[in-house]
């Protein structure tokens, strides 16, 4: 009793450290001298394996999204013989929900985990260690372009995503269920606001950007510098990572939904 | 990698989400530029136009023939000024035709309804048509049926 007492206490302590370390460790990268012209280089280097490379994976999910919702939203909708409204429904949840959440789970599983095993390695390795010896900042030259890079791109795939899966919907809706072209962009057109809705849902893939990228450069890190170590991180990295989206997810539409 | 072709890929990347961008902006949730050559407009008046929008069908005997381009009050009459865009192809529609606004099935959008008339004459870029039916309010109508209901039953009791 007093064992299983104690051992949570430690978890509680330990987690709040390690909430701590990656404050300060997020602080570090955010504040530092600007030095635009290198970091251009790098940011551009990064936001292309971030970014680019996880095009592929995400133009997929969104198009197969964009289809289920159409056909789902298309029986739903026929039993009120509603079908018309299908191009709002379909716009709708995705600019709202699907496309930021939904980016931003395939973004930690695809680019995410590959930030955190890619700096746990090199702590591993000893590669941050020799960096720092040489005298160069490893936060400035490893950390901080991985990061921002992360950070630009969400937002630019979750755009992506969202056009991607309206086309999907439009797909399936439009030229397989047989709905009226107009009736499905004038309903979406009408239903969708460009600031309560698409700004909004930009707003949220920003944060998630946010949250997933300082989770996945933290976690490599803050990785034990073994081969098990790096794999716990990376596991920790996309568990931590997702689970945060869902719940800021809530709280960010309880938010909007609200009215601030 | 090549450094240029990741810059190259990087700037596609970004062109690529700003399209996207506009697109969801323009397409999805607004200000659309649509390209009409190949129609020809005709404008009417109704006393009520329901939750008729930009870009409603217009149809014959339920066969899509163009688009509702703009609604506005006008602010003599109070009545709302449809103009729509009816395609070149359908060049042979009479004149004096009813346009009626209909809903898709019970909760669904709302579109116009062209009932052809007789005339010789066939509309054309700018004619106007006279013969128009207001929009069904589910309301009004519950509520006329609710008070003839009662009208009968009280007769009947009396």
């Amino acid at each position: 009793m007093i064992n299983s007492l104690r051992m949570f206490g430690r978890q509680t302590i330990s987690a709040t450290v390690g909430l701590g370390h990656s404050g300060i460790f997020l602080f570090k990268i955010l504040v530092r001298r600007p030095r635009p012209i290198k970091t251009f280089r790098l940011l551009i280097q990064e936001i292309f394996s971030v970014g680019v490379l996880s095009l592929p994976i995400i133009l997929l999910a969104a198009l197969f999204i964009g289809m289920v919702v159409a056909l789902q939203g298309f029986n739903i909708l026929s039993k009120f013989s509603a079908e018309t409204e299908l191009g709002q429904m379909v716009a709708l949840s995705v600019v709202r929900e699907l496309g930021p959440v939904v980016g931003a789970l395939l973004f930690a599983g695809r680019a995410g985990s590959a930030l955190t095993a890619e700096i746990g390695l090199m702590k591993a390795t000893e590669q941050l260690s020799s960096i720092e010896m040489m005298g160069i900042d490893p936060i400035w030259r490893i950390i901080s372009p991985r990061f921002w890079g992360g950070f630009f791109a969400l937002p630019l795939l979750v755009v992506i995503f969202c056009a991607v899966a309206v086309f999907g919907g439009y797909i399936i809706g439009v030229q397989w269920l047989g709905i009226d072209d107009g009736s499905f962009w004038s309903g979406m057109t009408a239903s969708v606001d460009f600031q309560t809705d698409v700004l909004n849902g930009l707003l949220k893939s920003i944060v998630f950007g946010f949250v997933v990228t300082w989770t996945a450069v933290y976690q490599g890190y803050d990785a034990v510098p073994t081969s098990a170590g790096i794999g716990q991180a990376t596991t920790r990295s996309v568990v931590y990572a997702s689970l945060a989206v869902l719940g800021l997810d809530f709280i960010l539409t309880a938010m909007m939904m609200g009215g601030w | 990698m090549n450094i240029r072709l990741v810059e190259t890929t990087v700037g596609l990347f970004i062109l690529g989400a700003i399209a996207a961008f506009l697109i969801l902006a323009f397409k999805v949730s607004g200000f659309s530029i649509q390209h009409d050559e190949d129609s020809y407009r005709v404008t009417t008046e109704f006393d009520n136009i329901g939750s008729l929008k930009n870009r409603s069908p217009v149809t014959v005997a339920g066969v899509k023939v163009g688009q509702v381009k703009s609604i506005h009050l006008d602010s003599r009459t109070f009545k709302a000024i449809v103009t729509m865009a009816i395609t070149k192809k359908e060049n042979h529609i009479p004149s004096d035709s009813q346009a009626s606004i209909v809903t898709a099935g019970l909760l669904g959008a709302n579109y116009i309804e062209l009932s052809p008339g007789f005339a010789e004459e066939t509309l054309h870029e700018g004619s106007h048509i006279v013969d128009t039916q207001p929009a069904l309010q589910l309301e009004t109508m519950i509520g006329q049926l609710l008070f003839n209901i009662n009208k009968s039953d009280s007769k009947q009791s009396s």
